[in-house]
C-alpha cells in the first residue's frame, strides 16, 4: 500500500533555492526527484507530530532540532523530544539535565509568535513514572526493588523505543489538554535499524503478554492446572542454571506487573493509532551511504505497509561542490601538472576532484533509492564543515533543508 | 572487579602488547569498528598465526566485510593473513550459545528445546539482566581459552564489540549478574569472564574518527573502562585524511585570504580556464577544508590528552575491500602497537 495521500502534497514543482535557480553540477538534488517542501510541512497546522527516523548517526537528532527550531521561528509552538543529543548541541539548547522536563530553548526568535521547548528522554524515569502512575505505592515499591524490573527499565533492548512512544503519548495528551504546544517533533533512539522504533514496542508488549509470563503467573493465580510435567521440567532446568532465587524474583516481578500489562498494551496501541493518523508526518533521515539508504528504503516500505503517513526523505550530510566547469579529471590532471610549483592551487584542485568523485558516488546511491521509490519527496542538507552544535548552525541546516 | 583507579592508568593498562590474547574493538557506530576489527585480525594473523574474529550483534558485518556468505554459529576460515596466517570468524548468537551451554553442562536435550518453546530462551537472552552478555562474552571467553593438544587453538581472538554507548555494560557482566544470580553456574561463569577481562591478556581498543561525538565517546569509554579495571589498548583513529594544503596555506585558506589572482594565473598555466565564480568556489572549498582540518587538530589533541596511545589509519578513498583491509592491517603492523 502506498503512504496515505495528503490533501496538499508537499512538493515543489520548481526546485529553487531562495528564489534563485539551482546551479552547479550538483546541489545534492536529482532533477527528477520530487522536492520535500519543509516549510509547507511545518506550516501545515494539521500536522501536530513529526517523527524523525533513520539508522544510527545519520542526523536524526540534528534534523529534529533543526525542524523544531524552524517551525518555532515560523510561529508554531513546538516541543522537541530528543533522545541522545550530542553534548554540545544539548547544552546550546539549554538541555543540561536529563530530567524529562520540557524547557524553553534560549535565544529562539519569538517574532513570529512561536516558541520552542526541548527535552531529553530519560528512559528509566519515564518507565518509573508509568509504574508510579498505575500501581499502588506498595506495588510500585515492590516493582522498583525487583532486579528484573531494573534490567527491563534500563537495559532491555527496545525499552528506549517503547518509552519514546510512551513519552510521545504523554506530550500529545498534554498538548491537547493545555494547548501549550501545537507541534511535537520526535527524535528516535539510536538503534541500528530504523524499523526498531516501530517494532520494539510490540516486542516488549508481546513479551510482557507472552506465554512464559502467563505460565509463571499461573501458580500465583490459584489451581495450577497448567502445571504439566513439561512445565516442571522447565522450572527445573531454569533453577539448575540460575538458581531458585531467580525464579522467585521473576515470579514476584511478573505478579506485581500483572495489573500493569493491560495499561501498557492499551497505551501502546493508542500511540500507534496516533502515528497512523494524518496529524502525524514521518520524516526519514539518511546520509548518502549505502547502509543508511538501505535502512531508509526498508523504513519507507514499512510505513507504506502500515499505512503511516510519510512526509519524505531528508538526505543529510550530502557532499556539495560548487565550482562549475572544472571536471574531476581536468582538476586532477591540472594538479599533476602544477605539482610542487603551485602547491596551493594544486591542493585546491585535488580537493575539488575529491569532492566531485564523492558527489558522483553519492548521486549514484541516491539515484538507486529514487528509482525504487520515485514517489518519495526529498530534501537535502549539505555536510557542514563543522559539527552542528549551536542554534546558528541548526538554522543553517534547516534553511538548507527548506531551500 | 579489579582494584579500581579513577584517575590514571590501572596497573594492567600497560603499553606492552605481548601476551595479549583477547582484543576487544569498540567505538561509536559508523566509525569503522567492524572494518578495523577485521584489519586487526589480519594484522595479528601475520607471522603464521591463527586468529578468531567474533561478532556479537547479529549483523553479519564480518561476512559482508570479507565478502563471504553469512556466517552460521560455527567457526569458519574467512581469510589468510600474510605469511600463511589464518583468520577464522564466528558470529556469536546468544540463543544458540545458551542452548549449547545447557547441552554441554546439563545435557538438557529435551528440556532445552522445551525451554525454547516456552519462551525461556527468549526471556533469558533478552530480559534477564546480563545473561545475554554473559552468554556472548562467555563464548568469546571459551574460544580464547580453548586448548587442543596442549596449546591454545587461537593465538588471538578479536571481538567486534558493541559500540561505546553499550560497551561498559557489556563488559561489566559481573556486576550485572550479581544482581540476579547470586549463586549457581551462571554466576561462576561471570566471575571467570571478568577475571580474563581484567587481566593482562585483554585489551580494549577504541575506534574513532576525528569528529567531536566519536572522540568524546571514545574518551568517556577510556575513563569508564579504567574504572572497571579493564585494560585499554590503543585509540585507533580511523578515516584520517591528509590535509591538501600546508599549515601556512591552511591558515590563509581558513580566513579566505588565498589570492584569487594568483590561483587564476596558476590555473591558466595548467591549461584550465576558470571564470571568477569557479575560482571563488575553489577558494570556498579550501576554506571548508581548512575549517575541517582545524577541528581535526583540536580533536586529535583531545585524544592525546586522554592518555591512551593513538594509532592513525588512513581514509581509503576507493572504499573497503579485501585489498583495503590488508592495507589497513599493514598500517597496524607498522605502528608497532599491536
Ligand atoms: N549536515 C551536517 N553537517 C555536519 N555535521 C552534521 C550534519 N548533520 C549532523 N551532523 C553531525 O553528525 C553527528 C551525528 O548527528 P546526530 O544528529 O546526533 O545523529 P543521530 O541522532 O542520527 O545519531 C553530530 O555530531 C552532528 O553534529
Ligand atoms: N579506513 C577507511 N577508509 C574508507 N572507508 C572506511 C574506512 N573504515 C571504514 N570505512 C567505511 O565506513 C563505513 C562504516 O564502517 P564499519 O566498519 O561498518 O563501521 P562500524 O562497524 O563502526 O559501524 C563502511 O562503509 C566502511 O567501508
Ligand atoms: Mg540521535
Ligand atoms: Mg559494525
Amino acid at each position: 500500500m502506498a503512504p496515505k495521500a495528503r490533501p496538499a502534497p508537499r512538493r515543489k514543482t520548481q526546485p529553487t533555492r531562495g528564489g534563485h535557480p539551482r546551479v552547479g553540477p550538483l546541489t545534492g538534488r536529482l532533477a527528477d526527484v520530487p522536492a520535500l517542501d519543509i516549510d509547507a510541512l511545518i506550516g501545515d497546522r494539521g500536522v501536530r507530530i513529526i517523527v524523525c527516523c533513520g539508522s544510527g548517526g545519520v542526523g536524526k537528532t540534528t534534523t529534529s532540532a533543526a525542524l523544531g527550531l524552524r517551525a518555532a521561528e515560523q510561529g508554531r509552538r513546538v516541543v522537541v523530544l530528543t533522545i541522545d543529543p550530542a553534548r554540545r548541541l544539548a547544552q546550546s539548547m539549554g538541555l543540561t539535565e536529563l530530567d524529562n522536563t520540557p524547557r524553553p530553548v534560549p535565544e529562539v526568535d519569538p517574532a513570529a509568535g512561536g516558541s520552542l521547548d526541548a527535552m531529553m528522554l530519560d528512559m528509566k524515569r519515564t518507565f518509573d513514572d508509568v509504574v508510579e502512575a498505575h500501581a499502588t505505592p506498595e506495588k510500585a515499591r515492590q516493582i522498583f526493588a525487583n532486579p528484573f524490573y531494573q534490567a527491563l527499565s534500563s537495559s532491555f533492548a527496545g525499552t528506549q523505543e517503547y518509552m519514546a512512544m510512551e513519552k510521545l503519548g504523554q506530550l500529545h495528551a498534554e498538548a491537547l489538554g493545555t494547548g501549550r504546544w501545537d507541534l511535537i517533533v520526535v527524535d528516535t533512539p539510536p538503534s541500528r535499524s530504523a524499523l526498531d522504533f516501530l517494532d520494539a514496542p510490540e516486542r516488549l508488549s508481546s513479551f510482557l503478554d507472552g506465554r512464559l509470563i502467563r505460565i509463571l503467573l499461573a501458580p500465583a493465580k490459584g489451581p495450577a492446572r497448567f502445571l504439566s510435567a513439561s512445565m516442571a521440567a522447565v522450572t527445573n532446568a531454569v533453577t539448575k542454571v540460575v538458581g531458585g532465587q531467580v525464579l522467585r524474583d521473576v515470579q514476584t516481578f511478573v505478579a506485581a506487573f500483572d495489573t500493569l500489562f493491560g495499561g501498557f498494551r492499551a497505551r501502546a496501541e493508542e500511540t500507534y493509532r496516533i502515528l497512523k493518523d494524518n496529524q502525524t508526518a514521518f520524516v526519514v533521515v539518511a546520509s548518502p551511504e549505502a547502509d543508511a539508504l538501505r535502512e531508509a528504503a526498508f523504513f519507507v516500505e514499512r510505513l507504506g505497509e502500515e499505512g503511516m503517513p510519510l512526509a519524505g526523505l531528508v538526505l543529510n550530510r550530502v557532499t556539495t561542490s560548487a565550482a562549475p566547469g572544472i571536471s574531476a579529471r581536468a582538476a586532477l590532471a591540472a594538479a599533476e601538472r602544477l605539482g610542487d610549483t603551485e602547491p596551493v592551487t594544486a591542493g585546491l584542485l585535488r580537493l575539488h576532484a575529491d569532492r566531485l568523485s564523492r558527489t558522483s558516488r553519492e548521486q549514484t546511491l541516491c539515484r538507486r533509492f529514487a528509482t525504487a521509490h520515485p514517489e518519495v519527496p526529498t530534501a537535502t542538507v549539505p555536510a557542514l564543515a563543522s559539527d552542528v552544535h549551536d542554534l546558528e548552525s541548526l538554522r543553517r541546516v534547516s534553511a538548507a533543508m527548506a531551500a | 572487579m579489579a582494584p579500581s583507579d579513577n584517575s590514571g592508568r590501572t596497573a594492567v593498562d600497560a603499553p606492552d602488547a605481548r601476551g595479549v590474547r583477547l582484543h576487544i574493538v569498540t567505538g561509536k557506530g559508523g566509525t569503522g569498528k567492524t572494518t578495523v576489527a577485521g584489519a586487526l585480525a589480519l594484522a595479528l594473523a601475520s607471522g603464521g598465526k591463527r586468529v578468531l574474529l567474533c561478532e556479537v550483534e547479529g549483523r553479519q558485518g564480518v561476512a559482508s566485510l570479507f565478502d563471504v556468505a553469512p556466517l552460521p554459529y560455527e567457526e569458519r576460515r574467512i581469510a589468510v593473513g600474510p605469511d600463511r596466517g589464518e583468520v577464522f570468524a564466528l558470529a556469536v548468537d546468544a540463543e544458540a550459545a545458551l542452548l549449547e551451554y545447557l547441552d554441554m553442562f546439563y545435557r538438557l536435550g529435551r528440556a532445552g528445546r522445551l525451554l525454547d518453546r516456552f519462551g525461556v530462551v527468549d526471556f533469558a537472552t533478552t530480559i534477564a539482566p546480563g545473561v545475554r552478555d554473559v552468554l556472548l562474552t562467555g563464548k568469546v571467553f571459551e574460544a580464547t581459552r580453548r586448548v587442543e593438544r596442549g596449546r591454545p587453538v587461537y593465538d588471538a581472538v578479536v571481538l567486534d564489540a558493541p559500540p561505546t554507548g553499550r560497551i561498559g555494560r557489556f563488559l561489566n557482566v559481573n556486576t550485572e549478574v550479581v544482581g540476579v544470580a547470586k549463586v549457581g553456574p551462571i554466576r561462576k561463569q561471570a566471575s571467570s569472564i571478568m577475571q580474563l577481562l581484567t587481566s593482562r591478556q585483554t585489551r580494549v581498543h577504541l575506534v574513532t574518527s576525528l569528529e567531536e561525538m566519536p572522540v568524546q565517546e571514545a574518551l568517556d569509554s577510556v575513563t569508564e573502562l579504567r574504572r572497571m579495571g579493564v585494560p585499554v589498548g590503543n585509540v585507533l583513529v580511523n578515516l584520517v585524511r591528509e590535509p591538501e594544503l600546508s599549515a601556512d596555506d591552511l591558515q590563509l585558506a581558513a580566513s579566505r585570504s588565498l589570492d584569487p589572482a594568483h590561483i587564476e594565473a596558476a590555473l591558466k598555466e595548467a591549461g584550465v580556464s576558470a571564470d571568477p565564480d569557479a575560482i571563488a568556489s575553489l577558494v570556498e572549498e579550501g576554506q571548508q577544508h581548512a575549517e575541517r582540518v582545524q577541528l581535526e587538530v583540536a580533536q586529535r589533541q583531545h585524544l592525546e590528552e586522554g592518555g591512551a596511545p593513538v594509532v592513525e589509519l588512513p581514509y581509503l578513498a576507493d572504499g573497503i575491500d579485501l585489498g583495503a583491509l590488508y592495507e589497513l592491517a599493514d598500517e597496524l603492523c607498522r605502528s608497532g602497537r599491536i
